[in-house]
């Protein structure tokens, strides 16, 4: 028995269509209508606001300013995804071929972090790094040995450590959302190389190829699907982080939806602050977009 | 599972390679040292978090004495589970929609139904902002009902998760059980209650965990649409955080980190712990 036709069941699909359909219509394509709408409107007095189809908010935000904003928060999200992907894989790899007793440990580890509050995760992250910090005084104690070893060795000794500022700049912004992010990208990982014929690993490895060659030939390309889905899965969400930069962040490091934020509450600019974020949306459009179109391509050949 | 290995390695047997062990190893110190360093600090009698000095449960205390903290806990825990009941109805009817019938419209509607989970919380958050301001949402009601903007939109970004888990369960349901019941004289209802529903309870569960913890956890969406009335948990670390860091934040949040733990534990003892895995 395949899909029912809607028409042979009336009562039963109104019982399960109505509730849903209302609350998905209302709730949902409603409000982000209103925001679409918004994004086409001016600024009248300071809380009248009307919607007269202007594309000056649109206009405004191919300024060079928030083309850079954009830029960064698009390079920043990138390199997000990247350390991750770079981070994770050894970990889902470790997971994947971990004996029966150590798989379920070692993913529950990886996922009650996903679990736990993103607010207390970044807390916990910013008293790390503090600047009187335990990550600090790391570094410090390091380069405490290293001036050591130099006396040692009969050199200069170097000059006395002073704390680095590993808190409110870019550094902090990038660190924060791999730690944030690491999770999202290695339960995909991990359900990707689960599904992988290990006798094709196995026929690599008996040919001669090496550990790494094995890796980089045979389990990364038929990994891909997964590592497509933990990019994304990756990607998006620090496309429009806000936490993590407004407090790790320092002036500079403010990504595409602090800006977003400020347009809401300080700047009090609802027009223009709806157009940044249906530019966003649109930018995830296009990466949804894109991914799909990759997918398709290997079976036009 | 010995450091080092007493029985030769399998070529396959990559997380028995030392240099695996030890990128394992650190990245779950990365994940977890800031948190037990937070958990650590919370007793710690001192101000700042950082040098020790001394055991103290104060913070506890006065965490817990702290009514707005309290509050907005009680809050948080309030709009979680509102939002968990009414997502697993919504989600697990919307994904028994999509599963059974074919009707017009059908692909706009199922992308509409996972639209939540894609578009960026930052954009969600402005939308129940302006649409809440819009129809002029009364916020001067009394609790628990001053709390319904926020639950409504909690349920918006959690009812899409419950659609896909319950819907990925349905697929390997067989529906010769569906109709074998009929035959058999069971009414709709009756199918879906003594059939349908045993068959996703796994699904469900999992759902309203997903649920529940999303809802806890979400702060970007709630700021939007909380009033100075409604402040929850989230909400109220933020501005705690932002503004005056104190040790009681710390101690607030080992008790959230407890909850967590507990949830988890909790969903463990009811569903092993290969099977909570195996929903994300």
């Amino acid at each position: 028995m395949a899909e029912q036709d809607w028409k042979t069941n009336r009562r039963v699909f109104a019982a399960v269509s109505l509730p849903t359909l209302f609350w998905i219509i209302v709730f949902f394509v409603v409000p982000m209508a209103i925001v679409w709408l918004y994004s086409f409107g001016e600024n009248r007095g300071l809380t009248d606001i009307a919607i007269s189809g202007t594309l000056d908010n649109y206009k405004r935000a191919t300024e060079w300013l928030y083309v850079t904003i954009f830029g960064k928060s698009f390079a920043v999200a990138a390199l997000v995804t990247l350390i991750c992907l770079i981070v994770g894989f050894p970990v889902a790899m470790a997971i994947t071929f971990a004996s029966e007793k150590w798989r379920p440990w070692l993913l529950l580890g990886i996922m009650l972090p996903f679990w736990t509050n993103l607010l207390v995760r970044t807390y916990a992250l910013m008293i790390l790094l503090g600047s009187q910090g335990y990550a600090n005084k790391g570094l410090g104690a390091l380069w405490g040995g290293a001036s050591w070893a130099k006396t040692l060795v009969g050199l200069e000794p170097l000059p006395t450590w002073e704390p680095v500022q590993l808190l409110f700049n870019n550094f902090a912004v990038v660190l924060g959302l791999v730690y944030v992010h690491l999770p999202f990208m290695v339960l995909p990982l991990y359900a990707a190389l689960d599904r992988l014929d290990r006798s094709l690993i196995e026929a690599s490895l008996d040919l001669g190829a090496g550990h790494f060659r094995t890796i980089m030939r045979i389990v990364v390309p038929l990994a891909a699907p997964g590592i497509v889905a933990g990019v994304m899965i990756t990607l998006i969400p620090a496309l429009g982080a806000y936490l993590t930069p407004d407090l790790m962040g320092g002036t500079d490091s403010q990504m595409i939806a602090n800006v977003i934020e400020r347009q809401f509450k300080k700047a009090n600019d609802w027009p223009f602050g709806a157009a940044l974020s249906f530019l966003l949306i649109y930018a995830m459009f296009i990466l949804i977009a894109l991914q799909s179109m990759r997918r398709k391509v290997p079976e036009v050949h | 599972m010995a450091l080092f290995a007493r029985t030769p390695r399998a070529p396959l047997e990559y997380s028995r390679t030392l240099w695996m062990r030890l990128w394992v190893g650190a990245v779950m110190v990365f994940l977890y040292a800031p948190l037990v360093v937070l958990m650590i600090f919370s007793f710690n009698d001192s101000k700042r978090n950082v040098v020790w000095r001394g055991f103290t449960t104060k913070y506890y205390e006065k965490a817990l004495g702290n009514d707005q903290l309290v509050e907005a806990l009680l809050n948080s825990l309030t709009i979680a589970a509102l939002a968990t009941i009414v997502s697993l109805a919504l989600g697990a009817v919307a994904a028994v929609m999509l599963w059974r019938f074919r009707f017009p419209l059908k692909g706009a509607v199922d992308g509409t139904i996972s639209l939540p989970i894609i578009v960026p919380e930052i954009c969600m958050g402005v939308a129940f902002l302006m649409f809440f301001a819009a129809v002029d949402w009364p916020t001067d009601l009394v609790w628990p009902f001053n709390l319904g903007a926020i639950t409504i939109a909690h349920i918006t970004f959690c009812f899409p998760f419950v659609t896909m888990v319950v819907r990925s369960r349905l697929a390997s349901f067989n529906r010769e059980q569906e109709e074998a019941a009929k035959d058999l004289g069971a009414s709709e209802w009756q199918v879906f209650r003594d059939v349908l529903i045993p068959h996703i309870r796994p699904a469900l569960v999992a759902g309203a965990l997903l649920s529940f913890t999303l809802s806890l956890d979400d702060f970007v969406i709630t700021y939007f649409t909380s009033g100075p009335d409604t402040i929850t948990f989230p909400v109220k670390v933020y501005s705690m955080v932002r503004f005056s860091v104190t040790p009681e934040v710390n101690a607030a949040s080992t008790l959230l980190i407890i909850l967590t733990v507990a949830l988890t534990f909790i969903a463990l003892k009811l569903q092993g712990v290969k099977a909570i895995a195996e929903t994300h």
